[in-house]
């Protein structure tokens, strides 16, 4: 019924289909849009209208935290691409990836009993921040290669990570609460 | 040609004509009600030149609530009538009640209804109905000052408020009459109020602490566009706190039993506020206790001594800002301006603690106690449309993740805390045994895993369900909270294509047959004719059907095809013709027609903004 809502993401911004993404462009397209569609710029309209105002700032959000987040947004290209995932039956099955992760749990688990926690915490994060790039940096070369299946698992994996970035940072707090 | 005649002089809107709209601060110690007046925001003072209405009622038998001061003073000697700090109460169930601890002087009554009621002089009230009597002299004030109806109001919240005191925010408003055009939350209000002026671009934080509540707020303010990253809070501290510590200190010292008598109770919380507030000035201050039975107590309270008491309190706010601050993903440094909020920031150590926090000075320009108000009014104007190219846009976040129960008591979290309203998502759910065709959908709000820990927010049960394998139905719940914060929930089955759609409520709100009795009963609509009330207000739906129908298609008609306008103009017709009658349900019938018969254009119209928007911008970009 509703073109815009039809676009895909890129399009709502009016940017290229490309994962390296100006993030700068990207917020200031998003500011101007919700200067457009936003339900506050409807306060004197019709229910009707307030209410697909609503919607349509709805998507811009989505579209745009999607677009904001490299993670989401390489999941978001492949789905694009036809790529669907199915989280709770699929996992990664690389063992090497899944030993690296159980190492990396290890250490998070002991970081309590460490002489200095912080430091530690923060050599953890680094870590897993410099995985990540690398890891993104390879997705990108895969989906140019049109390799789909590769950049796929890639994603798989980089969901795990995210995961353990955010356990971390939530270690982190706590210990800095408990001070 | 039939829409030329609608348009005809007299019918067409008065551009020039400004919009009556006020912001309100309706705040747990003191509300106030501020407005843009020749383009400059500031609350309104009553006959006496008072700019603060105590948030405090007294009911009596037989006559209309006493507001304000006069019931503020009255609150020693008559507690069980009087009601203060009834903020604390929105939204809550009696439990919850009960969990905020017996220094509540009031009585209150079960009934069948989630919602708790005071026992007053003047009948069993419920917390939304004290807030609309509030609201009430509110509104009566900026009338008298501005000379007319108000046009619509923009009433704040605590940003930490969760979905069920808000919908008891809103509920209060219409009860009170007023058109609420949005709930704005508090530190955003402030931030607006402090931005206007400087134009600044950056990083601000924002530490709200009123009587009842704190908040802290991260925005970022560009291009006119306040876009919060975090929020958080708690909805059960604040000054108020500070009093009650000094107060059991007070009680302590003077040998007052924990179970002393309502107006003792009074008493020494008054005298605790008071010493509180003189020790903003002085090294110590010199207490005279009057005790039940007669004699006074003497002692001196200092102001280390305050500190001991006051300092894990403020610690508790210093807390949340951390974890604001980890939501943003940002560290201290790169906050450029701290902005203090609400009477409880006049406290010197808190000033003093929350500015070494931040390593700044803290901003107190504007009067704290007015800010948020004044932040409120602005937002207003711009809302009633008297700034039509106005560039101010606020974007809001959800403070509470948002989610479902699931098996084992877990929560699935559909919408996670601060993420950018308005918003919808969806997942998809499925049956659990082979067979099952009803599936009760439990809604929660908070961060923890465990139901048991989370704030209930309402079920329902989405029935009909056709009997398959179990995993094999694909029921999905869409969670949507509007700019309001105000969140709807809707579950589809969708492996049939069967609908089945419903809305929920808060389990602590007021149904709408409770809004509507309460509407019928209360003083202001006795006289109203409710029939002609509703006719009103189809009325007004309509015009503004109408009149937003002539502008779109003056401005794009040629987005439609002839067929189209043809279809559209006979619906514009009837829902014209049908307005002048005195037949709200007719009325309301011909708008739902021209809107369906609008649907397709609007959407097209909503997409050829999209694509300008842009398009100017790429332009200006090349320039």
């Amino acid at each position: 019924m509703n073109a815009g809502l039809s676009q895909n993401y890129f399009e709502i911004f009016g940017l290229p289909e490309d994962f390296n993404i100006d993030s700068l462009q990207l917020a200031d397209h998003y500011r101007e849009l919700q200067k457009t569609v936003h339900p506050d710029r409807f306060a004197n309209a019709s229910d009707r209208d307030r209410r697909l105002a609503m919607q349509q700032a709805a998507h811009v959000n989505e579209a745009y935290h999607t677009l904001k987040s490299p993670l989401k947004r390489a999941r978001y290209m492949l789905q694009l691409r036809g790529v669907e995932f199915d989280d709770e039956k699929e996992t990664t099955l690389d063992p090497a990836f899944l030993m690296e992760q159980m190492e990396l749990r290890e250490a998070l688990a002991e970081v309590k009993s460490t002489p200095d926690p912080f430091t530690t915490l923060g050599d953890i994060l680094a870590d897993i921040e410099k995985r990540i790039s690398a890891m993104l940096k390879e997705f990108v070369e895969k989906v140019a290669a049109g390799d789909l299946q590769k950049a796929k698992s890639i994603v798989q994996k980089l969901q795990f990570l995210e995961k353990l970035k955010t356990e971390t940072e939530g270690l982190e707090a706590d210990l800095a609460d408990a001070i | 040609m039939a829409l030329l005649q609608i348009s005809e002089p007299g019918q067409s809107s008065k551009p020039h004509e400004r919009n009556l709209a006020a912001g309100i601060d309706l705040g747990t110690t003191n509300s106030l009600v501020a407005s843009v007046r020749s383009g400059q925001a500031d609350t309104l003072p009553d006959h006496q030149g008072r700019h603060l209405l105590p948030s405090v009622v007294r009911y009596s038998a037989n006559a209309e609530p006493v507001v304000g001061h006069d019931a503020k003073a009255a609150a020693a000697v008559d507690p069980l009538n009087t009601i203060a700090s009834v903020k604390r109460l929105m939204g809550r169930g009696l439990d919850d009640i009960k969990h905020l601890g017996s220094n509540l002087p009031y009585e209150f009554s079960s009934t069948d209804s989630t919602v708790p009621r005071i026992k007053t002089a003047a009948g069993e009230k419920s917390p939304i109905e004290v807030s609309a009597d509030i609201l009430q002299v509110l509104k009566h004030r900026a009338e008298q000052t501005l000379g007319g109806e108000l046009n619509g109001v923009v009433i704040t919240v605590p940003a930490y408020f969760d979905d069920a005191q808000r919908q008891a925010t809103k509920d209060a408003g219409k009860l009170a009459g007023l058109n609420v055009l949005r709930l704005l939350n508090e530190p955003t209000a402030a931030a607006v109020a402090y931005g206007l002026d400087k134009q600044g671009e950056g990083i601000t934080a924002v530490y709200d602490l009123g009587g009842g509540t704190f908040d802290i707020s991260i925005l970022r303010l560009n291009k006119g566009v306040f876009e919060v990253m975090s929020t958080g809070g708690d909805t059960a501290l604040g000054g108020d706190d500070f009093d009650l510590a000094i107060a059991r200190w007070i009680m302590q010292q003077a040998g007052i039993r924990d179970d002393a008598g309502h107006a003792q109770l009074r008493r020494v919380l008054r005298d605790a506020c008071a010493a509180k507030e003189a020790l903003t000035d002085s090294e110590s201050v010199e207490l005279n206790i009057e005790l039940d039975d007669g004699p006074h107590w003497q002692g001196t309270l200092t102001r280390e001594q305050m500190h001991q008491l006051i300092d894990p309190l403020i610690q508790k706010t210093i807390v949340t800002c951390r974890r604001a601050l980890r939501d943003a993903q940002i560290t201290a440094d790169e906050v450029q301006a701290v902005v203090m909020v609400g009477g409880s920031t006049r406290v010197p150590r808190v000033r003093e603690k929350v500015g070494e926090f931040f390593q700044q000075q803290p901003m107190v320009d504007i009067d704290p106690d007015k800010v948020v108000a004044i932040g409120a009014a602005i937002q207003a104007d711009v809302l009633a449309g008297n700034k039509p190219d106005g560039e101010l846009l606020l974007l809001d976040v959800t403070p509470l993740s948002l989610g479902l129960e699931t098996m084992g008591g877990l929560v699935e979290k559909i919408i996670p805390r601060n993420t950018t309203i308005p918003v919808a998502r969806a997942q998809d759910f499925t049956t659990f045994k082979d067979g099952q065709t009803a599936m009760t959908v439990h809604v929660l709000q908070g961060e923890r895993e465990l139901v048991s820990d989370c704030r209930s927010l309402g079920r329902f049960t989405l029935h009909e369900i056709p009997p398959m394998v179990a995993g094999a139905a694909r029921i999905r719940v869409t969670f949507q909270v509007d700019a309001d914060g105000l969140l709807s929930v809707t579950a589809q089955e969708q492996t049939t294509g069967k609908e089945a759609s419903i809305q929920i409520k808060p389990s602590y709100g007021l149904t709408d047959s409770e809004i509507e009795t309460m509407l019928r009963d209360s003083i202001t609509y006795a006289r109203d004719d409710v029939e002609a009330r509703n006719l009103r207000e189809q009325q007004v739906e309509a015009d503004r059907v109408i009149e937003a129908l002539q502008a779109a298609l003056q401005q794009d008609g040629d987005l439609l095809m002839e067929d189209e306008v043809k279809a559209i103009e006979s619906a514009l017709i009837n829902l014209h013709n049908v307005r002048q009658g005195d037949d709200h349900v007719a009325i309301k019938k011909a708008i739902d027609e021209l809107n369906e018969a609008t649907m397709e254009f609007a959407g097209r119209r909503m997409n050829q903004s999209i694509k300008k928007a842009l398009t100017g911008h790429q332009l200006n970009e090349f320039e």
